[in-house]
């Protein structure tokens, strides 16, 4: 079999956060009862106008400026015209020829190694409404609730060369965004999507060989295993001496399988044209040097001061502040408690166990800042062991509680009275010669068999170093 | 003499001076309505019932002692393609037969907050598609002048209804002459504004860049009243300007001394019927004879501006018009049994022939592989003719020509030839490709005595230069003073 290369590009649609759609006053709060958040406007009635909602300029603007773009000083909207009973106008208003950002990059990580990722262009656009399938009647309904709810969409070149590269390349581009705070980068509600073009080539020949798309994928999951099956796919194709059609694909996440939807002949003629009720966005420099001069700090700036500033391992730093959420997270539990290094193994080990476990996102979780501080200050102090401390700690995950509201309710404190330690040492030590002979024969594990001992009687709070201290005590004298 | 016949000015002062009430004016309109409507078909709906408790409610605040507005308790018809709140705006389509909708124009809450009273809505060509309102689903409307022909179009029940007197003012819309060339058939005033200077906000589209709502009036007068009420910048319609509000009655000054009027001799071709061309003539010799400085102009982009407007207004009006696609208002085709057929069944049943005929010219110029060579190449083209006017602009300071180049014609005189009927509009096309204000006035009759306008074109938001000088032409020719016999013609 021959080697083959991997062509990819990704767009990436992402909801901008904005409180009103794009064109009128409706909400864009998700989930609401279908078709209360519309109005004559997002609706396309007869007669109706659209006005551009500035904030999705601002948006899009900051987005631009975060990854390297250039901002058009002059650029406008356009009609993409077809028919879907989910576009109440008939046509998506969206930007055409001349868009609001161009030529960017971002560079991202993958297996240690850096790579710089073209970005052709971002643009706004609105997004259409859902059809919904009454499985009992057989009807299909239209829930215009998404129309027009303003989105961009971030085109990258084609420089990306596996799955692992677009999924690094999805996550940068998430956490550029909720650092922005543009997007909620809610993949499972849809609000930050891609669609994968994909085609390979023999290593060595220079013409690209013919793409697909893949549309609408919503999880990184799914963008990894639809980018490796199609892979496979094209390489089977062409070795079996078939060619690759140009098609648009969807790709079934559960299943793991991705099928054809529409070939390149069924692509319609979107009649583009420059939307004739919308005036031209014209942007100032002073406009633009004024979103420059406010943006956020950028998670590779974060990252770079969490290893100067907190002395965290650049591992460390890297994961806090790949979400926004989560170095947040971390930077006001820290301000609190003042222990940079042990915040940081609770956020990226247990408590992101648990979210995991949850499906939930750290501001979703029951567990506060202060609570987190409150529970390491507790281990510092030395109040609590911190094996005790991971109870304490799924405790308050489950119900929200203070970590010292627990550790009083259950009796929880460590016990570091030397006297009532030494007691217990000497119950195990007797009972226990055997292990003492064993010591004494050299044997350096069974120390720890008699510690587990006095911790298991103790249920678990006592003192391990304590513990430990008296046991060579009693032992050796 | 009758209410019905007076003016809007001075209608609307016997109101506010008490020597009638509103229910008074209102009963008068409507038993006019009722004796000539059946005639002349101007009207798809009327509204009484809001109409009288409209007149109610401005009667108490009035007796009160409140300042009703300007249009205070005057009757006034809405072309059916003004959206109005509540009541039937159907765009004489069989797709918006029933369409209802749920509110106002922007110039609806503005004629209202005025004191005017919506008496109706009117009939019109299909989507403002047409030169002579048969295109309408409706019902065909006459020419006051003479019932066996056109009114003109596409906004021929507001100005067939003010001719007539059954309105003291109406609005239409305007996207290529469609105030302008029925106002020239019917003798009455027809204002088409700056493209900008009102709110197309409830407006239903036909072609974006191009629409325009203006008043028709039976007076300059009364025509710029209703401007001053209805123009203004409008936040729901970021295409209309953002400019200080003016008070165009003070433009209504009767001289032209030392203004500078432009005659674009190139443009006034072959096509002109002689009594026109007459009549035109005339014109010129009674404004040179007020004192006005006659200057020949060049204009020689203007004639590409047909070609231009049947490209962009199709291409624009087959985005618009996308909308009516039977899933969520206006008609639906009975049977079907996939979207695809939704689709193609209710579009082909719901929209007559003009309308189809503008959407697949304009999908087609639209479509891939022909943008360029006709959409864009429109727009460019549109460029030159938008300089080519300031050019002219910068010698004369209103330009005059005919609004059209004929009278009004028989029923189906062009139902062979859509193009024919298309060149009823070249004087009047090149006015909205250039987004300037425009004005016909009565200008004569021909032999037959059919009405003749004559147009005024003004700076864009020129529209004080533009009124002084067809307020003049108007107070010292009697041409407005007669009046429709409202029956066939010999």
């Amino acid at each position: 079999m021959k080697e083959y290369e991997v062509i990819i590009g990704l767009e990436v649609h992402a909801e901008l956060s904005t409180k009103t759609k794009m064109y009128c006053n409706c909400s864009t709060t998700f989930g609401a009862d279908p078709n209360t958040h519309c109005c004559p406007i997002c609706t396309g009635m007869p007669g109706v106008l659209p006005v551009l909602n500035e904030r999705v300029v601002e948006y899009a603007v900051k987005a631009g400026l975060a990854t390297n773009c250039e901002i058009s000083r002059f650029s406008k909207q356009d009609r993409k015209n077809y028919f879907y009973p989910d576009l109440p106008k008939a046509y998506q208003t969206s930007q055409y020829d001349l868009p609001l950002c161009i030529g960017g990059h971002l560079d991202i990580n993958v297996n240690g190694n850096k790579k710089r990722i073209g970005i052709t262009r971002i643009h706004i656009e609105e997004d259409a409404g859902k059809l919904i399938h009454d499985a009992y009647t057989g009807d299909t309904l239209v829930d215009m609730n998404r129309c027009a709810v303003p989105l961009i969409e971030i085109v990258s070149e084609p420089d990306i060369r596996s799955a692992d590269e677009a999924v690094a390349y999805m996550q940068t581009l998430k956490s550029i965004l909720e650092y922005l705070e543009v997007c909620d980068c809610k993949m499972q509600e849809g609000s930050l999507r891609c669609d994968v073009n994909l085609s390979v080539r023999p290593v060595g020949q220079k013409e690209f060989g013919t793409r697909t798309e893949t549309k609408n994928l919503n999880s990184f999951k799914a963008i990894h295993n639809s980018i490796e099956f199609e892979i496979q796919r094209q390489i089977e194709v062409l070795e079996n001496g078939g060619v690759v059609h140009q098609e648009t694909r969807r790709f079934d996440d559960v299943k793991g399988v991705g099928y054809a939807m529409r070939s390149k002949e069924d692509a319609q003629d979107y009649r583009y044209f420059p939307e004739p009720d919308l005036a031209p966005i014209v942007l100032s420099d002073e406009y633009i040097n004024n979103i420059k001069d406010n943006l956020p700090e950028m998670p590779h700036i974060k990252k770079e001061r969490y290893v100067s500033e907190y002395g965290l391992p650049e591992y460390d730093a890297e994961i806090l502040t790949s979400s926004k959420k989560t170095a947040s997270f971390f930077e006001k539990t820290n301000s609190i408690c003042n222990n940079p290094k042990s915040v940081s193994n609770w956020l990226m080990g247990d408590f992101a166990r648990l979210l995991n476990e949850k499906e939930i996102e750290i501001d979703d979780s029951k567990v506060t800042e202060e609570n987190l501080a409150s529970l390491i200050m507790l281990i510092d102090k030395g109040t609590i062991s911190s094996k005790i401390a991971k109870q304490i700690f799924e405790e308050m995950f489950e119900t929200g509680e203070k970590a010292e509201d627990i550790v009083n309710k259950k009796g929880l404190v460590q016990i570091s009275d030397e006297g009532a330690i030494k007691e217990i040492c000497q119950k195990i030590v007797d009972a226990n010669p055997q292990s003492i002979a064993d010591y004494k024969a050299g044997k350096d594990r069974a120390i720890g068999f008699l510690v587990g001992q006095v911790m298991k009687e103790t249920k678990g709070k006592a003192n391990p170093q304590i513990v430990n201290k008296l046991l060579l005590e009693i032992i050796n004298k | 003499m009758d209410l019905y016949s007076l003016t809007l000015t001075e209608v609307a002062k016997k109101i506010k001076n008490k020597e009638v009430s509103i229910k008074e004016v209102l009963d008068n309109i409507y038993s006019r309505i009722e004796d000539v409507e059946p005639k002349v078909d101007a009207y798809i709906t009327l509204t009484q019932k809001n109409a009288y408790e409209r007149a109610e409610k401005l009667q108490q605040r009035l007796d009160n002692g409140e300042d009703i507005g300007v249009l205070g308790g005057v009757p006034i018809a809405i072309k059916d393609n003004i959206c109005t709140n509540g009541v039937k705006t159907t765009c004489a389509s069989r797709m918006l037969e029933n369409f209802v909708p749920i509110y106002d124009a922007t110039v609806i809450k503005k004629l209202e907050d005025a004191g005017a009273i919506v008496i109706g809505k009117t009939n019109m060509d299909e989507f403002a598609m047409g030169s002579s309102t048969e295109t309408s689903y409706i019902k065909k409307t006459k020419n006051p002048w003479d019932l066996s022909r056109v009114p003109g179009g596409s906004s021929g029940g507001s100005a067939a209804a003010v001719s007539a007197q059954m309105a003291y003012a109406s609005l239409g819309s305007d996207t290529g002459g469609s105030i302008r060339q029925p106002a020239s058939y019917c003798s009455v005033v027809g204002l088409k504004p700056t493209y900008g200077l009102i709110s197309r906000f409830g407006l239903i589209a036909f072609a974006s860049s191009l629409d325009q709502i203006g008043p028709f009036a039976r007076t300059v007068e009364d025509a710029t009243i209703m401007l001053n009420v209805i123009a203004g910048h409008d936040k729901l319609d970021t295409t209309s300007a953002n400019i200080e509000k003016e008070d165009y009655t003070k433009a209504l000054i009767n001289s032209v001394e030392g203004k500078v009027i432009g005659i674009p001799t190139d443009f006034i071709n072959d096509g002109i019927n002689s009594d026109v061309k007459l009549a035109y003539d005339n014109a010129i010799k009674k404004l040179e004879s007020l004192g006005a400085k006659i200057k020949e102009i060049n204009l020689e982009y203007a004639k590409y501006s047909l070609a231009t407007y049947y490209i962009i207004a199709t291409a624009e009006a087959s985005s618009n018009l996308g909308r009516y696609d039977g899933i969520r208002y206006g008609y639906r085709t009975k049977d079907f049994d996939d979207l695809d057929e939704l689709y193609r069944k209710s579009r082909t049943e719901g929209f007559g022939d003009e309308v189809k005929r503008r959407i697949m010219l304009g999908t087609y110029v639209l479509s891939s592989g022909y943008y360029d060579a006709y959409y864009k190449r429109a727009q460019q083209v549109r460029t030159l003719i938008v300089e080519n006017f300031k050019k002219a602009f910068e010698s004369c300071d209103v330009i005059m020509i005919p609004t059209a180049p004929n009278t009004s014609f028989k029923f189906g005189a062009h139902n062979a030839s859509p193009l024919e009927m298309y060149l009823e509009d070249i004087y009047t096309v090149p006015v909205n490709i250039a987004g300037l204000p425009g004005i016909s006035v009565p200008g004569g009759f021909d032999k037959n005595g059919m009405p003749i306008g004559i147009q005024f074109i003004a700076k864009a938001f020129d529209e004080k230069n533009l009124l002084q000088v067809a307020y003049t032409f108007e107070q010292n020719t009697s041409y407005h003073n007669e009046i429709p016999t409202i029956e066939e013609g010999k």
